[in-house]
């Protein structure tokens, strides 16, 4: 595939912008007061802004969720789809356009449910995007179903009596995949957290998976209580490949060293234990990216008229 | 290819030997090969069709498939091969029945005789080796088969085909196919170096030693052919003025969208689309274009639509099944206005239906499959040049209009093969890059014309147009509004732009006279069919006519007027309807062709339908009957 190349888009010209965290604002967000999607735009704007992301060089896909409602708030490209199939656009414009930033931002119904199987080959493809699941455990705009993510037992409107499976676990699903390259794990009411594992999403080349729990107060208030409440239950992956914040070490006790390379402690700590365990599970920039395996050299109209006219002399009378 | 062999080449034409020989000279002629499936009969066929296109016959082929999966082999329903219909002028269509027939044993042969698809006086080239068969049961099956054949006019020639091809191979199963070859070439008097240069191009990827091979074995066919037969047949070939190329409908798609500068086909695999993307993905990578196998056709889709956003026109190749798989992403590309080409290769359905036959069934399902009002535009190629046209001309009316182009083909289309002049390639058919300069300020997402509905394309890298493109309802700035004027104003919008397409349309043009008692309307791959049903009608003295739609939507201007002008109206097509006098059917619960529904609402007048849903193209014959019935019915009935 051909592609604009930065020669179209900023070569020869020289960009003195510099964006404040305000040029990235779009619409006023509309999500509930109290609502975690808040503090993830927070942390994305903020991520924009320290990289200097041109707004329209960045590109926004989702779904449909309230999570998904995400790209009308930021001043970027965006495009919101259909439910459950951010990734397969997202890998389109990706494919055409190497050189844009891409971001995906789903919800649980979105990413686990609908869209599962293009979740499983996005995470294959290792496109170069950042994907974000917005992790509240429930559907939100429809008004609470259960969702993959929602805990055993816990109610909802079409399972009053509580859900009757084991919540799927995406971090293990997700490491499951062949080609997996990066899986991390944070939380949104620890902001610092949350915007390091964005900035190491957006850092590593290729596709970067990262499940953001996320509270919602309608729906699943209960869910991240205890979590939010006690330090002790958040487990801190660390790691100088990883994530590591000293500055939390006063609040959040439990540490454990992983090494980011580790794909089998990776899927170890994936387990669901009492525990919830926050930082990079696996990175491992080695593994082949869809994008440049596909990648070809760019042609011209009148080259590839003489090659076409040359491809009909084999089918000429 | 290094292999010359020698043997009889083109000098050899009109040999004293041929005297006393009986020569058939006709106009044109319907031959082909059935044979198990895994014999080979397919490529015989296929090598044989582009040989006789090449040396200036009209010609037409379509695949003989089996009506069963696994079939068994020597059974009736398991022929698999080609049919080639070739002749002095061109050939538009299939045909009605074949003159001539190699058959690799009596029961595919019987499978055939019993769908009628032989001519009552055909000639029969029928492998012998089951006569005399060690087990007593195929004996038997034989001489049974025999007395069934026995009932027509046929005219059967044994041929000891097996005994032949073991003094060449020890394996006859693979290599029958080319003894056959070496058959029709004597008997059609074909070019034998255009012939195995045929056979070159064919087996392109195999070793030099199967191709001296093969060609050994079809110079046998050719010499046995010449030592036995005691007749030819002669159809004159006219070479054309103008230089021609030959290839099968899919091929020509590919190679249309490989001319019209797209560069990502996006699909999912799903018979009989596969064979566009196997062609695409042979030569794509060489144009700079990509085949995009995803990982379901809604992916597949999904990827065209992220690619074409983001500023390339992408499309997406499917059938049936798929199709249904696509709709709901078809709807949002019409709501968010990216340019896409969608084609489907038309099989029978519903469901998996007939995976591998013809029906030009998902008309309505193309138009109206996507929920909510999701005007788009849909168009059908009639012929496999127009397929190749066809991809340039979905591209620029995507791009230009900001929407969803269909492009419907069936399997007849798809594996049929057809000379055609050769395309005049122009580098403007792939249009310039999407301009990636600012956006002035002031200027929204969507800054439709209030008359036409049109709005400039807008892809991310232009500076100051972030915007996100939402499904939601939505204004010109691209902000969801839910408010009653901004969702009718959308609406309207995304409606206008293909009311402005239409009147950029020519009225179709009347095949035949401009006004009589009967007017025939078809689409897609029935032209030719059709047109030689109203050719062999009017020779009969019935006031027929017919015209041909290109575009399904918008349906081209000034078709009331044509139909104003003729007693009587009627669609002939290949998907379901009920006939008139079925138990039960009353005009009123009547349901009709798919393309009949729409003219009847677009234009209220009363179109009636002929259709059937053989999993075949249509003869021109049947096509005939029907005609001659329904005018018989009395006009205006
Ligand atoms: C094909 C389709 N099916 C169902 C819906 C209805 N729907 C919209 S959002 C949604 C689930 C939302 O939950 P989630 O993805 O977890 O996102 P959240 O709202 O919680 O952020 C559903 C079922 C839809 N829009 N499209």
């Amino acid at each position: 595939m051909t592609h604009y190349g930065c020669s179209l888009l900023s070569c020869g010209v020289i960009d003195e912008r510099t964006f404040e965290m305000d040029d990235y604002q779009g619409a006023v967000a509309r999500w509930c007061p109290g609502c975690g999607d808040h503090s993830i735009l927070t942390a994305v704007q903020r991520l924009l802004e320290e990289e200097q992301l041109k707004p329209e060089e960045t590109v926004f896909v989702s779904g449909i969720g309230c999570s998904s409602r995400f790209p009308h708030y930021l001043n970027t490209y965006g495009f919101h789809g259909l439910h459950g199939r951010a990734l397969p656009v997202a890998t389109g414009v990706k494919l055409e356009r190497p050189e844009l930033n891409v971001f995906v931002v789903m919800g649980d119904g979105d990413c686990c449910s609908i869209g599962a199987g293009h979740w499983i080959h996005a995470t294959r493809y290792n496109v170069d995007m950042v994907a974000l699941l917005l992790d509240n455990n429930m559907y939100g705009l429809t008004k609470g179903q259960t969702s993959p993510t929602t805990p055993l037992h816990f109610p909802s409107n079409t399972q009053p009596r509580g859900t009757y499976l084991e919540a799927l676990n995406p971090v293990q699903a997700t490491l499951g995949v062949t080609n997996a390259s990066f899986v991390a794990q944070t939380a949104e009411w620890i902001p610092a957290h949350l915007y390091e594992t964005l900035k190491a999403a957006y850092h590593h080349k290729g596709f970067s998976f990262v499940r953001i729990l996320q509270r919602c107060p309608v729906y699943t208030a209960s869910v991240y209580d205890e979590a939010v409440r006690k330090p002790d239950v958040i487990e801190m992956m660390v790691h100088d490949d990883g994530i590591y914040l000293p500055d939390l070490d006063q609040i959040y006790k439990q540490k454990i060293v992983h090494n980011p390379k580790d794909i089998d402690g990776a899927r170890r700590l994936a387990e669901v234990t009492e525990r919830v365990r926050l930082g990079v599970f696996y990175r491992n920039e080695a593994l082949p990216r869809y994008e440049d395996l596909r990648r070809l050299p760019a042609h011209t109209a009148e080259e590839r008229v003489r090659l076409l006219s040359e491809e009909l002399d084999r089918y000429a009378v | 290819m290094a292999t010359k062999s020698k043997t009889a080449g083109k000098g050899t034409r009109k040999r004293a030997k041929d005297e006393g020989r009986e020569i058939i000279r006709v106009s044109e002629h319907t031959a082909e090969i059935v044979s198990d499936s895994g014999e080979g009969a397919q490529k015989c066929g296929q090598i044989f069709g582009a040989v006789c296109a090449k040396m200036g016959n009209g010609a037409w082929t379509v695949e003989i498939i089996p009506a069963e999966i696994q079939p068994p082999p020597r059974s009736k329903a398991g022929g698999s091969g080609n049919r080639v219909r070739f002749g002095t002028e061109r050939i538009t269509n299939w045909g009605d029945a074949t003159n001539l027939v190699v058959a690799f044993n009596e029961q595919v042969l019987l499978g055939r005789h019993e769908l009628d698809a032989l001519a009552d006086d055909a000639i029969i080239l029928l492998e012998n080796m089951w006569a005399t068969h060690p087990d007593p049961d195929i004996q038997q099956q034989w001489k049974e088969a025999l007395e069934a054949l026995s009932t027509r006019n046929y005219r059967i020639i044994e041929v000891p085909m097996e005994e032949e091809c073991l003094k060449i191979v020890e394996d006859p199963r693979r290599g029958k196919n080319m003894f056959a070859l070496g058959l029709f070439a004597f008997i059609y008097d074909r070019d034998l170096e255009l012939i195995r240069a045929q056979i070159a191009h064919q087996f392109r990827k195999k070793s030099e030693e199967v191709y001296a091979r093969n060609v050994l074995l079809m110079e046998a066919g050719y010499a046995w052919a010449d030592a036995n037969l005691d007749f030819r047949i002669e159809i004159p070939t006219v070479k054309s003025d103008q230089p021609m190329v030959v290839m099968n409908g899919n091929e020509a798609i590919g190679m249309g969208a490989v001319a019209a500068g797209m560069e990502l086909c996006s699909m999912y695999p799903i018979t009989p689309a596969t064979s566009a993307s196997h062609y695409l993905s042979d030569v794509f990578d060489k144009f700079g274009g990509v085949v995009h196998q995803a990982e379901d056709e809604i992916a597949a889709v999904g990827v065209a639509i992220g690619a074409s956003y983001a500023g390339k026109v992408a499309f997406t190749i499917t059938s049936g099944p798929g199709l249904s798989l696509k709709q709901e992403f078809l709807g949002l590309a019409v709501m968010v206005e990216v340019p896409l080409v969608v084609v489907d290769v038309q099989r029978g359905g519903p469901s998996t239906g007939l995976p591998t036959k013809v029906e030009q069934s998902d008309l309505l399902a193309a138009m109206f499959g996507q929920h909510g009002d999701a005007p788009h535009v849909v168009l059908a190629p009639a012929t496999i040049e127009e397929c190749f046209h066809s991809m340039v001309t979905a591209r620029r009316i995507a791009e230009t209009f900001r929407t969803v182009v269909m492009v419907l083909t069936d399997a007849n289309l798809a594996t049929g093969v057809q000379p055609f002049p050769r395309p005049e390639l122009d580098p403007r058919w792939q249009q310039a890059p999407v301009s990636l300069s600012p956006i002035p300020e002031g200027k929204p997402a969507y800054d439709w014309d209030p008359r036409t509905g049109l709005s400039s394309r807008r892809v991310p890298g232009q500076k100051d147009g972030m915007h996100t493109a939402t499904g939601l309802a939505h204004n010109e700035w691209s902000k969801v509004a839910y408010d009653p004027e901004s969702h009718e104003r959308g609406c309207r919008m995304r409606s206008r732009k293909i009311a402005v397409l239409q009147h950029t349309l020519r009225a179709p043009e009347v095949y035949g006279e401009e006004s009589g008692d009967l007017l025939v309307v078809g689409w897609g791959s029935t032209k030719g069919a059709i047109e030689e049903a109203v050719d062999r009608a009017r020779a009969q003295g019935l006031s027929v006519s017919s015209c041909h739609l290109t575009f399904l939507s918008p349906l081209q201007p000034g078709l009331k007027e044509i139909f104003r002008r003729f007693e009587r109206v009627m669609t002939v097509e290949i998907n379901y309807s009920d006939e008139p006098h079925d138990p039960f059917i009353t005009d009123e619960n009547r349901r009709r062709a798919q393309l009949c529904l729409l003219l009847r609402a677009h234009t209220l007048v009363d179109v009636d339908c002929w259709s059937r849903v053989p999993g075949q193209p249509l003869r021109p014959g049947f096509i005939l009957n029907a005609i001659r019935e329904r005018l018989a019915m009395g006009v205006g009935v």
